[in-house]
């Protein structure tokens, strides 16, 4: 391998501060092959992209394209050396307000050479001239607010391919579209691998990976973990070795439940998904595990009132439960430490005794006037049974660690009773020894509430779930009783595709 | 605590004392108990609208439209009285409906028509100023002016109204208070009480720090964010029927510096301890302090024309305080 391997990329490495990102990545992209990248939240994908386009500085290792070394200092160099990226998010590829055309040759208006006058027939023709390369059928005068998601996104990889590029790096390019929306995508991948253009293409969604893929890399806490090239490509080994398995210290003894606390019937979170059904007994946890994007998140929110199935009935404790909002599905007995602390959890100006106070101030005043002595004793009870490292009650949460901060948006939601106890990734950006505390504290007062709890790596299932159930394109596939789990069998549900024969 | 700390936190009180003490030095009269009133009397008004934008501070807002809607209640309160011959309670309501249906407004074309906070009390400002002019085409509203019709308005301020702004309540010295700075306290303590010990203001502060953690934990945030329009309103219009009863009349020219002075005061509240944060006691320490500041220069006979200069100074280092030192302020 390696002869015509265009762009190579030899024991790269980052550190920002003492925190390693990359640990010696090395790679090999070849002209006209699709190469997927795989990796979980934090393995280091992001910023092996920044390097190559010139965002991030190396800390060590070569890069050669096509030959020559291949150092850019900014953006703009490593675009002009050849190498373009086309990041997640859409809009930033593209300038809203402008017409297609202006945004195919946007980047001719600026840097050396360019003409002083802005010459519309010129953009034209120029722009007429990328989009037949591209075959892209978009009206040029159509003004790129007005598209869709999926043309925004044609267009921001037309203007990519402007440059003529020999690498073309597509961040989560499906991330945002429709499944009729990425095969228009796909098309356009097949014409440009057919044009001889190295892709390197990042992406979670395995149907997207099976369609394109001829390489898959697979990546994991900073180091390339697989690298599968074999035809057929072994789809799940690659997520395997995305989501690794190391020796399992804290094995949970799995409980069973008899008695049901939620159930749900017909759920559909998406249009043309298959409907979930399933049941949740009291004292157990359970884990939901799947891939980014198969809607984990989406399923948490419907459970939690901010999302409204397409069609579906939901009990608790036997009673009708349809929440229209969080308020609603709070006073059914329905809590959730949502996803994304810092985004949808932390209030910045309060301290830790008003950050776990904060959904019960009813409930801890008297005609609307706090009661600050039940605030008070009820986040010191929380710290002290989360094991919060804290000075007081009253320290401000930004002077607290990521594990800390998590153990109070737990500790919120575990301060009064509830009935389903849901949590969606509650472990992410969460130090080992906070992880298994809350874990522990999960385990420990599960008694008579159902706790469900969404994660995407198997490891934190294993190590805090009574039974497993596995998500995967907007619905479950699998379930698993936490003892003596087939893993082939879970890895082949997390990758989507029918099982093989495991022997 | 560090020296910084220190500053951040005490910096602009010890200011203020500061400069209290340089003008009782420099100013002759500056420290007497009628001066003290007066500047309490000056800030009264100005001290009500910046309490009232202070609640839309809290909730991550602004609230432009301040200026005007206590300038439309001031015109409302005097078309009622002189033209239409009402009493003072019609007077009072008519003002605080006023108040009221603003705010809803402010707030229905933030939350619901997503319309940017700063832009659509900016409009409302606007067209608040030209609708107040309609009913009598321009004109001041006074005693014996003729109406547009050609008729004259006979209608008189009532007593009970003019005492809002003029009567003065024995304190130790006959003849010290006037109501307008107890309608002041008495709305700084109601306000700084709801904000800090009732629920209904701490999720106020949760919206306006996090909207969707707030909303995740069950908060209503529109409603949340309609009432604080509705607050600021409300209190508007209070300084709207406090400036009527102080003037007399309806003026059409007066009113001009409410808006600035107002927000000065908010935004100065910022820094005072350290808050970081809109509050409700910054704020009335901030009002107080303008108050200080326009009163020492004009008993040193500084010019008119340099207070404003100097008011925009003073903001600009209390946003300075706030912003840069403390590191972790948030409009």
């Amino acid at each position: 391998m390696g002869a015509d391997a265009v762009f190579h990329v030899e024991g790269l490495r980052k550190s920002f501060g003492q925190n390693e990102v990359l640990g010696g990545i090395s790679l090999e992209l070849h002209s006209g092959e699709v190469t997927v990248l795989m990796g979980a939240n934090g393995a280091g994908k992001s910023t092996l992209v920044k390097i190559v386009s010139g965002v991030y500085e190396r800390g060590a290792g070569t890069m050669r394209l096509a030959g020559k070394a291949f150092d850019p200092q900014t953006p703009a160099e490593a675009i002009r050396a050849g190498v373009v990226t086309v990041h997640q998010n859409i809009n930033d590829g593209v300038v809203a307000d402008l017409d297609v055309a202006t945004n195919l040759t946007l980047d001719r208006l600026s840097g050396k050479g360019a003409s002083m006058l802005f010459k519309p027939a010129n953009v034209r023709a120029e722009a007429r001239a990328v989009a037949d390369r591209m075959g892209l059928t978009i009206d040029l005068k159509a003004r790129v607010s007005d598209l869709s998601l999926a043309d925004r996104q044609m267009v921001a990889i037309a203007r990519a391919m402007a440059h003529q590029p020999k690498v073309l790096i597509l961040d989560e390019p499906t991330s945002s579209l429709s499944s009729a929306e990425a095969d228009r995508l796909f098309s356009l991948i097949d014409r440009l691998r057919g044009q001889g253009v190295a892709i390197l293409y990042i992406s979670h969604r395995m149907s997207d990976i099976r369609r394109l893929a001829d390489r898959i890399v697979s990546m994991r806490d900073g180091l390339v973990s697989g690298t599968f090239d074999k035809k057929p490509l072994d789809y799940e080994g690659a997520v395997n070795a995305m989501l690794g398995r190391k020796i399992h210290l804290d094995r949970v003894v799995a409980r069973s439940s008899a008695r049901a606390v939620f159930t749900a019937e017909g759920l559909q979170l998406a249009q043309g998904s298959k409907p979930i059904s399933m049941t949740l007994g009291a004292g157990e946890v359970v884990a939901i595990t799947g891939l980014v994007g198969v809607g984990k998140t989406a399923l948490a929110e419907t459970l939690f009132g901010v999302r409204r199935p397409l069609a579906g009935t939901m009990h608790i404790d036997g009673k009708p439960y349809g929440p229209g909002s969080a308020r609603e599905a709070i006073a059914a007995g329905a809590f959730l430490v949502a996803k994304d602390r810092a985004a949808s959890g932390i209030v910045g100006g309060f301290n830790i005794e008003r950050n776990i106070s904060l959904p019960f101030l009813r409930r801890m005043s008297g005609f609307g006037v706090m009661k600050k002595r039940a605030e008070r004793v009820a986040a010191r009870r929380q710290i002290d049974e989360l094991g919060i490292v804290c000075r007081s009650e009253k320290d401000e949460l930004s002077t607290l660690s990521g594990g800390n901060q998590q153990k109070v948006m737990v500790a919120r939601w575990m301060s009064q009773a509830s009935r389903l106890f849901i949590l969606d990734e509650p472990f992410q950006g969460v130090d080992i020894s906070a992880r298994r505390d809350i874990a522990a504290k999960l385990r420990a007062s599960a008694d008579g509430r159902a706790t469900l709890i969404f994660v995407t790596e198997i490891d934190e299932a294993l190590e805090t779930a009574d039974r497993i159930l596995v998500m995967s394109e907007h619905t479950i596939v699998g379930e698993h009783r936490n003892a003596d789990v087939d893993l082939d069998r879970l890895l082949a549900e997390v990758a989507g595709g029918p099982l093989h024969s495991a022997a | 605590m560090t020296l910084r700390d220190y500053a951040i936190r005490y910096g602009f009180i010890v200011l203020l004392v500061g400069l209290i003490a340089y003008f009782a030095i420099a100013a002759d009269g500056f420290a007497s108990p009628q001066s003290a009133v007066f500047i309490f009397q000056s800030v009264a008004i100005t001290g009500v609208l910046a309490l009232g934008v202070t609640a839309t501070l809290v909730v991550g807002g602004f609230d432009l439209s301040i200026g005007s809607v206590a300038t439309s209640a001031m015109m409302a309160a005097s078309y009622a009285m002189v033209v239409l011959e009402q009493n003072a309670i019609v007077a009072v309501i008519a003002c605080l409906v006023i108040g009221v249906i603003v705010g809803m407004i402010n707030g229905w074309l933030i939350v619901y028509m997503r319309v940017p906070d700063l832009l659509a009390t900016l409009g409302m400002m606007f067209l608040l100023l030209g609708l107040q002019r309609i009913p009598t085409e321009g004109r001041s509203i006074a005693t014996g002016m003729t109406m547009p019709d050609g008729s004259v308005a006979n209608g008189k301020f009532s007593e009970t109204f003019l005492a809002l702004g003029r009567h003065r309540i024995d304190f130790f010295i006959p003849n010290l208070i006037p109501v307008s700075v107890v309608v002041l306290v008495v709305l700084a303590v109601l306000i700084w009480f709801f904000l800090e010990y009732t629920r209904f203001g701490r999720m106020m502060y949760a919206v306006g720090s996090n909207e969707r953690a707030a909303e995740l934990a069950g908060a209503p945030v529109k409603a949340y964010k309609i009432w604080a329009y509705v607050i600021s309103g409300v209190f508007a219009s209070i300084g709207g029927i406090l400036l009527a009863a102080r003037l007399g009349r309806g003026d059409i020219a007066s009113g001009n510096n409410l808006l600035l002075d107002a927000v000065a005061a908010a935004l100065i509240g910022y820094a005072v301890l350290g808050a970081a944060k809109p509050n409700a006691f910054g704020t009335a320490v901030g009002a107080v302090f303008v108050g200080v500041l326009l009163q020492g220069l004009t008993m040193m006979n500084a010019p008119y024309y340099t207070q404003d200069f100097v008011k925009g100074a003073v903001l600009v280092v209390a946003l300075v305080f706030t912003f840069a030192l403390s590191g972790r302020g948030k409009r």
